[in-house]
């Protein structure tokens, strides 16, 4: 449904460019579901962007159902069916939830305000808010995903959903993204989450900007605890070196 | 006898239809044209200056529309409303200037208002600014308001100008008395060449006495905005002004908020921002499938509700 192929990216930062995906091979199917790991950094994050044409890539294309999208901006691809639910949703002086999740609508067949119910928000309480700096950080991040689910696209892309989020709702949050994942619909989530590991059909392992590995739960969780463990140790031990008459 | 351009101007600022509810008085091109009263709501004519006189008798509850409309060119108009809200009593008011100039010449209202809340009484105030025209000529208002707020009673003042006006110069000042509240929701829109002026000056007299003053605008073309809300504390009240602009094009935006407390036992806060539209606003809602323009648009049309 969704190809990136071999995806490159260079990013300007105070005019200097930084090369932050590069070898990007990805074909993600339609029905299935895919989680995109990995370490802080890594450009799990710029592949999302590279897919909903927030970032244009510096080489390769990016395909839908056999399209070429690549020079299509963020509106034309939103239009034809995938959408993104912010890591950091922005907040929106004297916009309503309401209003947000009618603009979600306007484009796609939709749901409706259950959407909010869903993710434990009760409508009746929560339409009528302001999308500003009254909600806090866990309700701006579920209305986030209920705008997804309310938009209903194709191609679905959540940056790491659980992020701020407790743990009573996050449970309810994996029990969402699941029901409402069809047969016609492709689902991507970034997370480090054991339990959303768990749920999807396949783990890709994203390391210092490509696709480092990829495949079921079995193969590739054993690799991330390690890689991780090994990782922490190793910057222990270097804090080890470099601080070595801690006070403690 | 109210043509059809009329009745779309009061449509704009009063959204008044062709039976208003409750008492009214309708002003056209400097003279008053229909006018209403109720029992308890009398509407008089003043002697010695041009303008109304709006007298609610105390516990009466209902609405009162006032709009004014200039439908000529080199046309000045000046008038002096009084408004008295009696004790206890619960209005909704509506005033309002809409402005058709046909013409080169200017068309320019000034309204001052002297508005009266007594002891105990709410009053919910709204007053909103159109203007429109083919000539080419200036639409000016100039509208000042000053308030006071009695012991226990209530104002909120939503003050509404949204394109169309050439030149504002707002005067609000109000006077907040012991266990007094005032929240005043001021919202401005300016593009092309057009100015606006706010100077807001709030008096919190006594105990209790409490003011909320939320000023949002948007800054567009060449448009130039100044705000200076005051917020003073004579007594231990407690307010809090807040500014807030974006700003657009080759805009300018001049925010100078200030609060003064004369008793230790007051509380106020000030913030001012101006800033633009931020890039990942834009992007959240392009990705819903709005256009850059559209997205902009209902990023506006949210901040100014």
């Amino acid at each position: 449904m969704l190809k990136l192929d071999n995806i490159y990216l260079e990013l300007v930062v105070e005019g200097r460019s930084i090369p932050i995906l590069h070898d990007i091979e990805l074909d993600f199917q339609a029905g299935k579901m895919y989680a995109l790991t990995g370490p802080n950094g890594s450009g799990k994050s710029s592949i999302a962007r590279v897919a909903m044409g927030i970032y244009q890539p510096t080489g390769g294309k990016v395909f839908l159902n056999g399209e070429d999208i690549t020079a299509m901006g963020i509106t034309e691809r939103a239009r034809m069916g995938i959408g993104y639910a912010f890591q950091q949703p922005p907040r929106f002086k004297g916009m309503r939830v309401v209003d947000m999740l009618e603009l979600a609508m306007k484009h796609s067949d939709g749901l409706n305000c259950q959407v909010l119910r869903q993710i434990g928000l009760c409508p009746d309480d929560y339409l009528d808010r302001t999308l500003d700096n009254s909600l806090s950080g866990g309700e701006i991040k579920r209305i986030e995903i209920a705008t997804l689910l309310a938009q209903n696209p194709k191609v679905r892309i959540f940056d790491e959903p659980e992020a701020g989020i407790d743990l009573w709702s996050f449970e309810q949050l994996i029990d969402v993204i699941g029901d409402s994942h069809r047969e016609d619909t492709t689902t991507v989530i970034i997370s480090h989450q054991e339990k959303i590991l768990n749920m999807v059909d396949e783990i890709i392992l994203i390391e210092e900007g490509t696709v480092s590995m990829r495949g079921n739960r079995d193969k590739i969780w054993p690799q991330i605890k390690e890689s991780a463990q090994c990782s922490c140790r190793r910057s222990c031990r270097l804090e080890e070196e470099l601080y070595a008459d801690c006070p403690r | 006898m109210l043509t059809a351009l009329d009745k779309k101007l009061l449509e704009e600022i009063a959204e008044l239809h062709d039976d208003p509810p409750g008492a009214f008085n309708i002003r056209k091109d400097g003279k008053g044209v229909q006018r209403r009263s109720l029992e308890g709501i009398e509407i008089r004519s003043k002697e010695d200056q041009p303008g109304i006189d709006v007298l609610v008798a105390p516990g009466k509850e209902g609405s009162v529309h006032i709009p004014v409309i200039l439908t000529e060119t080199d046309l000045s108009d000046l008038v002096y409303n009084t408004i008295e809200i009696g004790e206890n009593a619960d209005i909704t008011l509506v005033a309002g200037c809409g402005i058709h100039n046909p013409g080169s010449g200017s068309a320019r209202h000034d309204g001052i208002h002297r508005i009266i809340v007594r002891r105990g009484a709410r009053l919910k105030y709204s007053e909103k600014h159109y203007g429109e025209g083919e000539g080419g000529g200036k639409r000016i208002l100039n509208p000042k308001t000053e308030l006071v707020i009695e012991e226990d009673a209530y104002a909120e003042l939503e003050l509404i100008q949204i394109r169309g006006v050439d030149n504002t110069n707002r005067v609000t000042e109000a006077e907040v008395h012991a266990g007094g509240r005032l929240f005043m929701f001021e919202r401005l829109l300016t593009d092309g060449e057009q100015t606006a002026n706010s100077d807001v000056v709030v008096n919190l007299m006594g105990e209790g006495s409490t003011a909320r003053i939320i000023s949002r605008s948007v800054a567009q073309g060449n448009s130039k905005q100044t705000f200076n809300p005051r917020l003073l504390a004579y007594g231990p009240g407690r307010g809090h002004v807040e500014c807030d602009s974006i700003i657009m094009d080759q805009s300018t935006v001049r925010s100078v908020p200030e609060i003064w407390a004369e008793n230790a036992d007051a509380e106020l806060v000030h913030e001012a921002a101006i800033g633009k539209i931020a890039g990942d606003q834009l992007i959240k809602l392009m990705a819903l499938g709005l256009t850059e323009e559209e997205a902009e648009e209902a990023i506006i049309s949210g901040f100014l509700k």
